[in-house]
């Protein structure tokens, strides 16, 4: 493989690691509060279809953004209140808001557009178009760096960027902050929170309000940025990749943003068979490839891998002494 | 707080969740402009309106009754197993396997075969989520659901460059022999009077009644149910009872694999006659929504998978004949398994409510 190719992939991979890297964020910040969320994969969808719509309809990607954003956070709260209001099942909540994401979101689209359950492909003002950075052309005939700056760093859409800020912020915040050192609390030992007179639901609705946040970022990104519209089932189980990740990286945030770019570049070696093969000198099936990052897992799950030590609390609601 | 009566519990706690269910998908349908009334009657009409309807709301019954005990058996052991999908796509492999391999003679022979190769196929992709879960303490829910991908790339490699035959352009298996084809329902004296048009429904109905007979008597009447229900409650009590929480977690994952995996005989061998990709068509997923609408009980299964049947067949005619994507009936499932499943609490307050309000009135009069 040349140095070009590597760059290609290297690119790809960026692209393909930023929805995971929000999803897999939001998925941090509510299960460090205790809240499982396996629902990130239809918040992502919520929101890439109400991304795509209102971006068509009105020609403005962040008007689009807004409004997957909202979807998400929609969604979040109902899981929030089967959650933390109702006491139910984490898991079957957010098996059946995946469900009802996934049909929502086709009905929607359909009822809108009349297009088989797509939006109208984005053009313009419309999407969120690739941002240069300072100095990348300039910079782009330095031998080795000038590329890999102009190829893979630069060139990216505007979110790109904001997620992978969002990674130091999500450690200052979790480990530097009052909020932070909270919703960790609540999520590894509630009742000693409630003790000290912190409200427990009050802090586990916040967490579940940014996941919200963050997986409508991750939706839009995808509708706006990644491709041009929604397509029915378009986030294609990365909700479920970005849980892989989080507990890959044992629900830390930097570690977060590692995992997530080692699982999009799998992604992007997927889409690219024939430089793998050139690689590793023997053909590798594709489906190989697709299942990498869930084998991966299944073996950090199994602990051959440092083992993951999830948040004490998580998945239990917590019930107030009288 | 006053206790529901127990009839109430276990009948009114599913209808009223239902009805909240129904209440929401015809607010949807009113919100895409759709007339919900005419929905439910294209939907009555083309599942339950002829018997080539039922045909089709059985076939996907049958499929529903399996992976609604596979999440039964699993959550009686307080397991959620969310693999259902995976282990029916890998009992379909082994239903084609079995089926590929030998000119079957007759039909019962190759039924026999294909129903333990479905079994096995299921059981053994349980199998090490089971393992990782009793051993190695990670969660079967991530595990589960990882293995459905992997499940989804290994049948995608299967069909791609094992089992296709060359020049055939679609992934899928060759055709099955003939003497490894179910007879369908319309094929069946007695049945044959009901049933006079060819339909999907086949034998493996019977299989799938049967199942839930045994999965009752296995729960409530063998000493290994009482481990599994034991377990299941308090973990801590059954291993002070001496019951070995390694053995029951794998056993009751086995047999929940081993379920989701026989779905495989209705659709691929009793329907489709060859294994296609993604035979399941997220059947193990409706498992969820079945066991939790049945109350986890098998006769509550069964039930249930008929309702989702009906709902299956329905959603398929709303595609069909109105503007209604078939999509519907992904939002019913949803919302079904929200109120029964995660909102259950909401539900059974509100009718203790209700109770309470008739208890008091009657004090009052009495008093």
């Amino acid at each position: 493989m040349d140095y070009a190719t590597l760059l290609q992939v290297l690119d790809t991979t960026v692209r393909l690691a930023t929805p995971l890297l929000l999803a897999c964020l939001a998925g941090l910040y509510s299960e460090r509060a205790g809240i499982f969320d396996i629902g990130l994969e239809g918040k992502m969808l919520s929101a890439a279809m109400s991304a795509g719509a209102v971006a068509a309809l009105t020609g403005s990607a962040w008007a689009g953004l807004l409004a997957g954003i909202g979807a998400s956070m929609l969604f979040a709260l109902l899981h929030g209140i089967a959650a933390i209001t109702f006491r139910g099942n984490q898991l079957i909540s957010g098996v059946a808001l995946n469900f009802l994401a996934s049909g929502l979101t086709v009905l929607i689209a359909q009822a809108l557009f009349r297009q088989g359950g797509r939006t109208p492909p984005l053009t313009g003002e419309a999407r969120f178009n690739p941002v240069t950075l300072p100095g990348a052309e300039a910079l782009r005939e330095v031998p080795l760096i000038g590329p890999l700056y102009f190829e893979v760093i630069s060139g990216h859409s505007v979110l790109v960027y904001i997620a992978f800020l969002i990674v130091p912020l999500t450690w200052w915040v979790l480990f530097r902050t009052r909020f932070g050192l909270r919703l960790r609390a609540v999520g590894e030992n509630p009742a000693a929170v409630d003790t000290a007179g912190v409200s427990v639901i009050g802090l586990r609705f916040a967490a579940v309000a940014i996941t919200g946040v963050l997986c409508g970022l991750a939706g839009a990104y995808m509708a706006t940025a990644l491709q041009a519209g929604f397509g029915r089932e378009m986030t294609a189980g990365r909700g479920y990749i970005a849980l892989a990740a989080l507990i890959f990286a044992k629900w830390r945030p930097v570690a977060a943003m590692w995992a997530c770019l080692l699982f999009g570049f799998f992604q992007a070696l997927a889409l690219r068979p024939d430089v793998v093969q050139a690689v590793v000198q023997v053909k590798v099936p594709v489906p190989l490839l697709d299942a990498l990052p869930y084998i991966l897992t299944v073996l950090v799950l199994a602990g051959f891998v440092g083992k993951a030590i999830p948040p004490r609390a998580g998945g239990q609601p917590y019930v107030k002494e009288r | 707080m006053d206790r529901l009566p127990r009839w109430a519990d276990l009948t009114l706690v599913p209808l009223v969740s239902l009805l909240f269910a129904a209440i929401i998908s015809a607010l949807v349908l009113l919100a895409i402009g759709q007339s919900p009334t005419e929905a439910l009657k294209v939907m009555v009409d083309g599942a339950l309106g002829s018997p080539y309807g039922w045909g089709y709301t059985l076939y996907y019954a049958t499929s529903f009754i399996f992976t609604g005990l596979a999440v039964t058996v699993a959550f009686h052991a307080g397991l959620f197993n969310i693999g259902g999908e995976g282990q029916a796509q890998l009992g379909g492999l082994g239903v084609a396997l079995v089926c590929l391999s030998l000119p079957w003679p007759h039909w019962t022979v190759a039924l026999l075969a294909a129903t333990c190769g479905a079994a096995l196929f299921g059981a053994a992709w349980a199998a090490i989520p089971a393992y990782l879960q009793a051993k190695r303490g990670s969660h079967i829910v991530i595990t589960t659901i990882m293995f459905n991908y992997i499940a989804a790339a290994l049948l995608v490699f299967v069909l791609v460059d094992v089992l296709r035959p060359t020049g055939q352009m679609d992934p899928a298996s060759a055709r099955f022999p003939v003497g490894a084809q179910l007879p369908a329902l319309n094929d069946i004296p007695g049945f044959n009077l009901i049933f006079q048009r060819p339909v999907p429904a086949n034998v493996t109905l019977l299989i799938a009644l049967a199942m839930a007979v045994v999965v009752w008597a296995l729960l409530w009447r063998t000493r290994l149910g009482y481990q599994i229900r034991a377990f299941g409650k308090s973990e801590a009590a059954a291993k002070y009872a001496g019951i070995n929480p390694v053995r029951i977690t794998i056993i009751a994952m086995l047999i929940s694999g081993g379920l989701a995996g026989m779905m495989s005989i209705n659709n691929v061998m009793g329907e489709a006659e060859r294994l296609l990709q993604n035979s399941s068509e997220g059947a193990g997923f409706i498992g969820i929504a079945v066991a939790l609408m049945g109350r986890n009980h098998p006769f509550g299964v069964v039930l249930a998978a008929l309702l989702f049947g009906f709902l299956y067949q329905g959603g398929a005619e709303l595609g069909l004949w109105t503007s209604i994507p078939i999509e519907m009936r992904i939002v019913v499932q949803g919302l079904v398994i929200l109120f029964t499943g995660a909102l259950d609490m909401m539900v059974r307050m509100l009718l203790e409510r209700v109770f309470g309000l008739f208890r008091s009135a009657k004090a009052v009069r009495a008093g």
